[in-house]
């Protein structure tokens, strides 16, 4: 799949960067009740690089990045969100600070995409109504929706509905952003919007942790591919090495399915 | 056809209606939207309150709100009526006086309040896991996103049983009768019927069930349009439409495609 090749606006591009901050995973472990659906995951990611999460359903994937802002605690392990472990402070604080982008967009279909982007700048971050708004707009002039700031999810298709998404999670500035299939429930010809989206914010310098099922993206943009199976990274790597040279059996025979 | 004047005696005598009409109106109708509209407001704000505690992460509210629902929907209204009617009367008494109405509407807002409870509780649970989730993943509150996301859209799909549930307090409202009103204090119910002891027929009854449906009636119809519109949604029908057109768009206006990697 080709990706980006609109070079109209450079300017635009350069217009603003993201200070991304570093991730770690260290041995993570985490069970639902008894069952253990990741075991002694570590992973590290620097900052501002892209890392593409590719493995089978039910590796976990999901689990993995539920964990690093706590939607789901962990049962063991530490996540060191720039340095810090994200297991010390206050989950509220510490998901202001993780962006998350998810497969079924989740905007609030009582909400105009400005209030969606809006909705957590003035309850969490105190602006003020007004520059809350402000702030929505611009983000949403950013994924290309200015002029849909006022249009109910409903009235937007599936790929402008994960932009406003994707705009409401930029909105609040985060250290990192999380990406949770954000391609997979959308029409075959919006994907490649979305994913050039999320490119670009890794080219600017965003950390981003991506599950994805779109091979071409993870081969294109991520700095680091992991393969993840039955709870556990099996692999992981550059893209070359994992695409071009898969050493496990249980890769080569993942690969050899979906591409 | 004597059985048919017999019929329209006992049910349809004009003069006794048109007699006991303007207390129906000025009194009964009055008491009895007072009593329903009070016990509806005070048993939504109670209601919410244990729909909350309902669903709480907390087990030591859970439980509560659990048995006062029990307790509350399981009793026979009448019984919980009066034991709360005379059961607090001296209590009522040095607050309200000596009329028992105001624990009337407590007592019917109690018995609401755990049928509104549970319609608020399934209403906010319907609501799509991912909209919570969304909201913490943003960094809000548990209490937030619960205030400003799941509950507001948990309400709205509730609203027909809400309405159904103000028919049942209206129907009910009536049973307050029990408690002994004041001549002025009287809702439709008594004084329908304490006209047709006067009248010697049922007609002033007739009048008063009129009445009830004259209320109930245009709200059952209100809830089917609802439930109607819900089921439906707003959507108007679109012409056909190319998603195309968006990829182009998006080409045109996203700032941020860099082109260098391609």
């Amino acid at each position: 799949m080709s990706l980006a090749s609109n070079t109209a606006n450079p300017a635009a591009s350069q217009s603003h960067t993201f200070q991304g901050s570093s991730l770690e995973l260290k041995n993570l472990t985490m069970a639902y009740g008894d069952i253990e659906v990741l075991r002694n995951v570590s992973l590290t990611v620097a900052p501002g690089t892209t890392t593409c999460i590719i493995g089978p359903s039910g590796s976990g994937k999901s689990t993995l990045l539920r964990g690093v802002n706590r939607l789901h605690e962990p049962k063991s392990g530490d996540v060191l969100l720039a340095g810090k472990s994200a297991l010390k402070v206050k989950p509220d604080l510490l998901r202001a600070r993780i962006g998350m982008v998810f497969q079924h967009f989740n905007l609030f279909p009582d909400h105009t995409a400005l209030e969606n982007v809006a909705l957590a700048l003035w309850s969490v971050k105190g602006m003020s109504k007004a520059e809350a708004r402000e702030r929505a707009r611009r983000s949403l002039a950013e994924v290309g929706l200015a002029e849909r700031a006022d249009h109910r999810p409903r009235d937007l298709s599936g790929g402008q509905q994960q932009r406003v998404a994707i705009a409401r999670a930029l909105a609040m500035e985060p250290e990192v952003m999380l990406f949770d299939e954000a391609t997979s429930a959308l029409d075959p010809e919006l994907v490649k919007g979305v994913l050039n989206l999320m490119a670009g914010l890794g080219k600017r310098g965003m950390t981003m942790l991506v599950v994805t099922h779109e091979m071409g993206f993870a081969r294109k943009v991520a700095d680091q591919v992991v393969f993840m199976d039955e709870g556990e990274v099996v692999e992981s790597g550059t893209p070359g090495e994992l695409f071009d040279n898969p050493r496990s059996e249980r890769l080569q025979r993942f690969l050899s399915e979906v591409l | 056809m004597d059985w048919l004047n017999t019929i329209i005696r006992t049910f349809f005598d004009f003069g006794a209606m048109a007699e006991v009409l303007p207390q129906l109106l000025a009194v009964g109708l009055l008491n009895t939207l007072i009593i329903s509209i009070a016990a509806t407001i005070i048993g939504l704000v109670l209601g919410m309150i244990v729909a909350v505690m309902g669903i709480s992460p907390s087990r030591w509210l859970r439980i509560p709100a659990r048995i006062y629902t029990d307790l509350f929907r399981g009793l026979p209204a009448i019984l919980t009526i009066l034991l709360i009617g005379q059961g607090f009367a001296r209590f009522s008494q040095s607050i309200f006086g000596p009329s028992p109405y105001p624990l009337g509407i407590i007592a019917l807002s109690l018995i609401a309040s755990a049928y509104i409870g549970e319609i608020f509780r399934a209403g906010i649970q319907s609501v799509d896991k991912g909209q919570g989730e969304a909201c913490r993943a943003l960094g809000m509150s548990y209490a937030k996103s619960m205030a400003l996301v799941v509950v507001p859209q948990g309400i709205r799909r509730v609203l027909p049983a809400l309405v159904n549930q103000f028919i049942a307090i209206v129907k009910d409202s009536s049973l307050v009768y029990f408690l002994g009103l004041l001549v002025s204090e009287r809702e439709l119910f008594r004084v329908g019927q304490d006209a047709a002891v006067l009248s010697g027929n049922l007609s002033p009854l007739v009048l008063a069930g009129i009445f009830y449906l004259v209320i109930t009636v245009p709200l059952t119809h209100l809830v089917n349009y609802f439930d109607n519109r819900f089921r439906t949604g707003r959507r108007r029908p679109a012409a056909p439409s190319s998603g195309l057109k968006e990829v182009k768009e998006l080409d045109a206006a996203s700032p941020l495609i860099t082109g260098s990697n391609t």
